[in-house]
């Protein structure tokens, strides 16, 4: 998979909240094979002791997508992708303009133009969008080159909840890497966002609070590629009536 | 002079960014700034002046998703 112009080894993006200990956190990430992971920018407290999170990751051989979660402004967003690049040291930040505190839907306006200053100034926007055509055409006019349509609400587990739209995405941008983001629950769902023909799935809570983070974590990557594999192999039709599978030419006769 | 760290009132004396930071006791290198609403690139904190009622964000890495 392409993505400005970096190829990138998985179709899994991970983040990294929420995780019982930095120890499974950094297992998930490996076992998971993950190409990406998501981090973001918090107050640093006087004795730096949120340095060891960005010491460990640093450990590993896999590239960064600093976030703006949290801004619900345009300036805010902005600001923090400025600050993102200095301290993660990448043009590459996931636009987050939240506009809605209880669904954490994005602000598909403020979106819109946060993206277009962001292009401007040389970032590379991964924006976290709605599955609306028309905003996706907006962000890809403001230099957007990947769109990241969300499947349900930021940590609702609840799978894809309008199939039929990322369906009509995918045949509106052809050549456009389409990621989901947000909503995946179960293994399931990401195997049924790559069968619709999305290029990648990016998950955080459906892995972290897991019973067991890192064997969900090889799940979610298993069911990514299954559903990969079965878009590319083209599925069959669906029918209205039973057809036999075995064939009836032939079939003996007990009378 | 009194400013706003964190959203947390602080008394500083250094002029600078750079000297308010070392004074704040913010020594880790991965942090990043922005000063009343703006980002201040790192080569630029010896140069920013800070003034009384001054709102400043320092922000480090942390998880994410």
């Amino acid at each position: 998979m392409e993505l400005y112009g970096q190829q990138i080894p998985s179709r899994l993006l991970l983040g990294t909240a929420q995780y019982p200990s930095p120890a499974i956190l950094i297992h998930a990430i490996r076992e998971s094979g993950a190409g990406i992971v998501t981090v973001s920018l918090r107050r640093e407290a006087v004795d730096g002791s949120g340095a060891g999170f960005w010491t460990n990751l640093q450990g590993l051989d896999i590239r960064i997508l600093p976030n703006t979660a949290g801004c619900h402004s345009v300036k805010e967003a902005v600001t923090t992708a400025h600050m993102a690049r200095e301290l993660f040291g990448t043009d590459w930040i996931k636009l987050e303009v939240i506009g809605h505190a209880d669904t954490l839907q994005p602000d598909v306006f403020g979106l819109v133009d946060a993206a277009r200053e962001l292009c401007a100034d040389g970032f590379k926007v991964f924006p976290y969008t709605t599955d609306d055509l028309v905003v996706g055409e907006r962000l890809l006019d403001a230099g957007c080159e990947v769109l990241m349509p969300w499947g349900a609400p930021i940590g609702s587990g609840q799978g894809l909840r309008n199939p039929d739209a990322l369906r009509s995405m995918r045949a509106h941008f052809p050549g456009v890497p389409l990621i989901v983001d947000a909503g995946i629950g179960r293994p399931s769902d990401a195997a049924q966002a790559m069968e619709l023909g999305m290029d990648a799935v990016l998950l955080n809570t459906a892995v972290a609070r897991a019973g067991d983070p890192v064997g969900m974590a090889r799940a979610m990557t298993m069911a990514i590629e299954a559903g990969r594999l079965g878009f590319q192999s083209d599925p069959m039709d669906r029918r209205d009536i039973a057809v036999p599978s075995t064939p009836v030419l032939g079939l003996a006769e007990f009378r | 002079m009194k400013i706003i760290v964190n959203a947390e009132p602080h008394e500083v004396t250094a002029p600078t960014l750079h000297d308010a930071l070392a004074e704040l006791g913010f020594t880790s290198p991965a942090i990043a700034t922005a000063l009343n609403g703006s980002f201040v690139p790192r080569t630029a904190r010896e140069t920013t002046r800070l003034s009384e009622g001054d709102r400043l964000e320092v922000l480090s890495p942390m998880q994410g998703g």
